[in-house]
């Protein structure tokens, strides 16, 4: 069901881990979905230049993750923010259907990770370390569908 | 290629033993007649179902002319089910049921509320269990049917089957009972244990998939499931599945032979798998009841993990097994079974289901806690749930 380069990705995950000194951290998902995407990131003069993540979740999520995090590394803020989960599932060769929320989950947790980063350029308070996207289950179901 | 294989999936199916299947082959190429014919080859097929139907009916304690052959364990179920609440309309139109049933039922049960009839879905407790008293106190004068599963499919837990019974014969209730896992794994006599329907699939037994059985205890009105010729009494009619008919009567005389012993061993698997699993693994529970369960179950959470990363690592291993969580169930939900327990979701989608079957060995599970402990730390070092 999983193309080999979700399972390569899979059984040898790229990027595992938290960054100490992160510039950006988000959080997304839910356990009741049963899956959780923590993203932390280094920054420097606009440009990623670290990326790790740790996920709870089945082996699509902890692909998307583990190639989420390949793709944005080296990039721009701007280009890391234009990044689509349908880029991060073709990277991969693909999801199956009912696996498509779980690179909705990479885009998302990217996108979190980096409105992190902004706040604290911005100098609004650093506690608010993680953010979750607040999505129920029912929503995500209904992308199935789509 | 030698590559490691341990099968560790017996609930979701078994393999043909090599006697059933030297049974059934005859009935494909050679003995291929119509039962419903007159000539010799006809006649043959025709004896070979009433001797399957005989094993069926010696197996479970009834009599053969209650033993009714099926496509599968669910439509047994559908049967069952439907069948009695059309029946006996005019009397009622409310069923008892429990929130852990195969979906089988549960479905069937869903269909049937969107035709008017009325449902009580049972609570169970933290082990799966229903009590006879919430039987009873769930009884109405409309009530017409109780279908409680005899075991559990992913927990393992066997209900009070017989005390059951009781309620439902005192109160003049039918009382069906899915026995899909149960029946050629623990022992079950219909008469003794005062069930008037019970379900049963052979590929659960070490027969073929596609076949199953339906026994209604005779009296109990039911309409006729498929309409057509007239075999099974014109009430499931269809032309027989005649191999697999054979391959299920085979398969379960030789499940209820010498079943004590096969269990004992069975059990041994079991309680070795549990206690090694609880001893080695940090934050893991076991779900379902520690005895009352079905010889060859077990079915733990692992908590901060996932159940299909883990099912994907274990096969990566050669191990094949099942798991509760929702990436594997094909929705988004965990399985019903473990949220009625009472497990909150993320623990419930950390789950795995391992049935061992007359093949398994003490060697697997020595390799099994080789490669287990391991997988689910790795899980949990990617885990942001996990904080040590």
């Amino acid at each position: 069901m999983y193309s080999e380069k979700v399972m390569d990705h899979f059984m040898n995950p790229r990027n595992v881990g938290e960054i100490e000194d992160a510039d950006g951290v988000g959080q997304v998902g839910n356990p009741k979905c049963g899956d959780i995407m923590k993203m932390s990131l280094k920054i420097e003069n606009n440009i990623i230049v670290d990326a790790k993540f740790k996920t709870f979740g089945c082996g699509a999520a902890v692909a998307t993750s583990s190639m989420a995090t390949e793709l944005i590394k080296g990039k721009t803020i701007e280009e890391a923010l234009a990044i689509t989960n349908k880029a991060v599932a073709d990277a991969l060769d693909g999801l199956p259907p009912v696996k498509m929320h779980c690179s909705n989950l990479a885009e998302e947790a990217i996108k979190a990770a980096l409105e992190d980063y902004m706040r604290k350029k911005n100098g609004e308070t650093g506690d608010n370390k993680t953010t979750s996207c607040g999505r129920r289950c029912e929503d995500i179901e209904h992308l199935h569908k789509d | 290629m030698d590559k490691k294989f341990i099968y560790l999936d017996h609930a979701a199916t078994t393999f043909v033993k090599p006697e059933v299947l030297e049974a059934m082959l005859p009935f494909f190429n050679e003995k291929y007649g119509n039962p419903s014919t007159i000539y010799s080859i006809g006649r043959e097929s025709k004896k070979a179902i009433d001797e399957a139907r005989d094993k069926v009916a010696l197996a479970i304690g009834s009599q053969a002319n209650e033993i009714f052959f099926t496509g599968s364990g669910t439509e047994a179920d559908n049967w069952a089910i439907k069948g009695v609440a059309y029946a006996n309309r005019a009397r009622g139109n409310h069923i008892i049921t429990t929130a852990i049933e195969h979906h089988a039922v549960l479905h069937t049960c869903q269909y049937l509320e969107s035709d008017g009839f009325e449902v009580t879905y049972l609570p169970v407790d933290e082990y799966g269990l229903v009590t006879p008293e919430q039987v009873r106190d769930a009884v109405k004068p409309n009530t017409i049917l109780v279908s409680i599963m005899f075991a559990n499919n992913e927990i393992g837990t066997v209900q009070p089957i017989e005390e059951i019974a009781k309620i439902t014969k005192e109160k003049g209730i039918y009382f069906h009972t899915d026995a899909v896992q149960a029946i050629g794994n623990i022992p079950i006599n219909v008469e003794k244990m005062g069930i008037d329907l019970l379900s049963m699939s052979a590929h659960k037994f070490y027969g073929p998939k596609g076949v199953g059985a339906l026994y209604v205890r005779k009296g109990v009105k039911i309409t006729s499931f498929i309409h057509g010729g007239a075999q099974e009494k014109g009430r499931r009619a269809s032309t027989e599945n005649v191999a697999g008919i054979v391959g299920l009567g085979k398969a379960i005389e030789i499940a209820t032979n010498n079943m004590e012993a096969k269990n004992k061993k069975l059990i041994e698997l079991r309680d070795k798998a549990i206690k090694e699993v609880m001893e080695k693994v940090p934050y893991v529970r076991l779900n379902g009841h520690p005895t009352k369960r079905l010889p060859g179950n077990v079915n733990f959470s692992f908590e901060f993990i996932e159940g299909e990363s883990l099912l994907l690592m274990l096969d990566m291993v050669g191990i094949a097994a099942s798991s509760g969580s929702a990436c594997t169930s094909g929705s988004l939900d965990p399985s019903h079974v473990l949220l009625a327990i009472g497990l909150p979701h993320e623990i419930a989608h950390g789950s795995l289901r391992l049935t061992f079957g007359e093949d398994n060995t003490n060697e697997d599970i020595d390799y099994l806690m080789q490669k287990l402990p391991p997988i689910v730390e790795r899980l949990r070092q990617m885990s942001p749930l996990y904080v040590k």
